[in-house]
């Protein structure tokens, strides 16, 4: 009995360890933002002050509000055109059979873990061709290397395992590819469609490298190029309030939005890995 | 793909026109998809391969020559008969930062599988609050890895983190440290943060495997009182292997192009200087650029390389037990 009490003890123990070591930096992070002037200088454990100071500096001067703007646009024409181009390219791969499939799948699921930085310089040649660097439309364009294998691959997994008979009927009508596409698959897909787009969503914010290389003025860049470069009155300064505040308004949008959508994330997220 | 055999099928009833009217459907449906990942893949990666065989520089892109491998490795042999090698594959920079990136993938993917599957094993079983478990692992998965840096920073700050703090009052440290400066620290820095952040994902992954397992098998093992230790290493680890193979590789590929946390938390640190830094900083900060394609193309050759060993050598099924 007493090792029975023991072993309870030890597992809850490391339930509330694993709680604690998650949402600690992030807790920490907000009661950080509240600090302003000295007492961000003092180390402490539970909120001790609140003052907005940092956050009316963060959207009052700068171009923050501009780079909130940037991402905002920026994750959602990537995330509408991803799912556009998936729809159909998934129903072709999940349903049809034809010569090369195999092949083609394993060449999205290789574009899909390529390293960014193998393509930074091609990529950097075509934006400055194109005549698109520092717009919101180079990154737009260069998102879509990892946004697109994605949708694609996941959609795929979910068509494939629809049964074959919600098609039949249409198939039987002589009713065209478009139409079964259109009409029998994509009124099916809405779960996996905001799944899929929620994670590229997710997956175009928080990018870095792109962001950080293909746009060169403080109006252009996205937010987390915003708070990597995010600097104090001089050189030497830090400003740690100002940075916990931006970190906070970028975050808790998300971690709302995870909340939310938790159980329909998790699937997502093994449906694009477990399964490949 | 064995789901193909039987979706094939009704159209083939419907008569051969019908297949092939379906098959030409399909190429267009995918054509769309594909030229934009040809523009955005295939032709950027050939011209990032054929940079590092010229000699082009960010400020003239265009006044280019083609040099052969020159980027990767030159001689000319002096007067005196002495040889002097030059290029990627003799630079020792180049070769501490392959170094710096291969032991940064080793040691945090091998923890974040430890600690993935503890975590895994705590959300599979059954208890009161899981959902707040599940809810809590997933917020350090959606911090923006911009964000967990900057936060980490802060924590990690020499004069005024919590961190040095906590440390400090326990007794375990004399004086506070400079994490992300010291060179001796700056990895551990690093690997700290990757750790928190990516260990969630792992963990869902290999709950996914975890819960495909069928139930009964615990019951019979428990039924003839085998020790649950040995359940984990003779039926448990077994049976999550696959869905183990393929997460571990997803994140290796992940943790062997990491660029935006190094950037972020411990720039400029020789210590902590990966691959994808080193390649980044030639092409658009040192106006190396051919330099850099050369690095990014030997990045790109490594981690191929290291992909398809895994591989083999692990008998990865991508298709999940299908």
């Amino acid at each position: 009995m007493l090792w029975h009490i023991v072993k309870r003890v030890a597992f809850y123990a490391l339930v509330i360890g694993i709680v604690v070591i998650s949402l600690f930096p992030f807790y920490y992070a907000i009661i950080t933002s509240f600090k302003s002037g000295t007492a961000l200088f003092v180390v402490n454990y539970w909120p001790t002050s609140f003052s907005l100071a940092n956050y009316t500096q963060v959207l009052t001067t700068g171009s923050f509000v501009r780079n909130l703007g940037n991402s905002l646009f920026i994750a959602s024409v990537v995330v509408v055109i991803s799912l556009l181009l998936a729809v159909t390219a998934s129903f072709a791969l999940s349903r049809v059979r034809f010569r090369g499939r195999s092949l083609l799948l394993f060449t999205i699921l290789a574009v899909s873990m390529f390293p960014q930085i193998a393509v930074l310089s091609g990529l950097f040649e075509l934006i400055r061709f194109f005549g698109i660097f520092n717009t919101p439309f180079a990154l737009i364009f260069a998102y879509m290397i990892f946004t697109l294998p994605f949708t694609v691959w996941v959609l795929t997994t979910f068509m494939r395992d629809l049964p074959v008979e919600i098609e039949e009927a249409a198939i039987v009508d002589g009713a065209s590819p478009w139409v079964i596409v259109t009409k029998v698959f994509l009124p099916l897909m809405w779960p996996a469609l905001v799944t899929t787009g929620l994670l590229a969503f997710i997956a175009a914010w928080n990018e870095f490298l792109f962001a950080l290389t293909f746009t060169s003025s403080n109006n252009t860049r996205t937010v987390p190029v915003a708070i990597a470069l995010l600097s104090g009155a001089t050189q030497y300064e830090i400003p740690w309030g100002n940075i916990m505040a931006a970190s906070v308004i970028v975050t808790v949008p998300l971690v709302v939005l995870v909340l939310i959508f938790q159980r329909k994330i998790i699937s997502g997220l093994t449906a694009g890995g477990v399964k490949g | 793909m064995a789901v193909a055999e039987t979706i094939a099928e009704p159209a083939a009833q419907a008569g051969s026109d019908l297949l092939r009217q379906r098959v030409r459907a399909a190429w267009i449906f995918l054509a769309p998809m594909l030229i934009v990942l040809a523009l955005v893949a295939g032709w950027p990666l050939l011209r990032s391969i054929y940079f590092s065989f010229t000699n082009a520089s960010l400020t003239n892109l265009e006044a280019r020559q083609w040099i052969g491998f020159e980027n990767y490795l030159s001689w000319i042999t002096l007067k005196s008969g002495k040889t002097v090698y030059d290029g990627l594959l003799v630079d020792p920079l180049w070769w501490k930062s392959v170094w710096n990136t291969v032991r940064f993938t080793i040691v945090s993917v091998t923890l974040e599988t430890i600690f993935g599957m503890m975590v895994a094993l705590v959300l599979n079983a059954d208890f009161r609050g899981r959902g707040i478990v599940r809810a809590a692992i997933l917020v350090p998965w959606a911090i923006p890895t911009i964000v967990s840096a900057k936060m980490w920073a802060w924590m990690l700050n020499d004069q005024f983190g919590i961190i040095n703090d906590i440390l400090l009052n326990l007794g375990l440290i004399s004086q506070k440290i400079a994490w992300t400066a010291n060179p001796d620290t700056a990895m551990l820095a690093v690997l700290i943060v990757d750790i928190w952040k990516t260990t969630p994902f792992m963990a869902l992954l290999i709950l996914a495997g975890l819960q495909m397992i069928p139930g009964d098998i615990y019951e019979a093992a428990k039924i003839d009182g085998v020790n649950p230790v040995k359940v984990f290493w003779k039926v448990t680890l077994p049976l999550v292997r696959p869905a183990l193979m393929v997460a571990i590789i997803f994140r290796m590929l992940d943790a062997l192009r990491i660029f935006d946390l190094i950037y972020v938390l411990t720039a400029n640190n020789a210590q902590t200087k990966t691959m994808s830094v080193f390649a980044r900083e030639n092409l658009f900060d040192f106006d190396k650029f051919a330099y850099g394609s050369a690095a990014s193309t030997m990045l790109f050759l490594i981690l191929t390389v290291i992909t398809i060993l895994y591989i083999i050598i692990g008998k990865v099924n991508f298709e999940g037990g299908r």
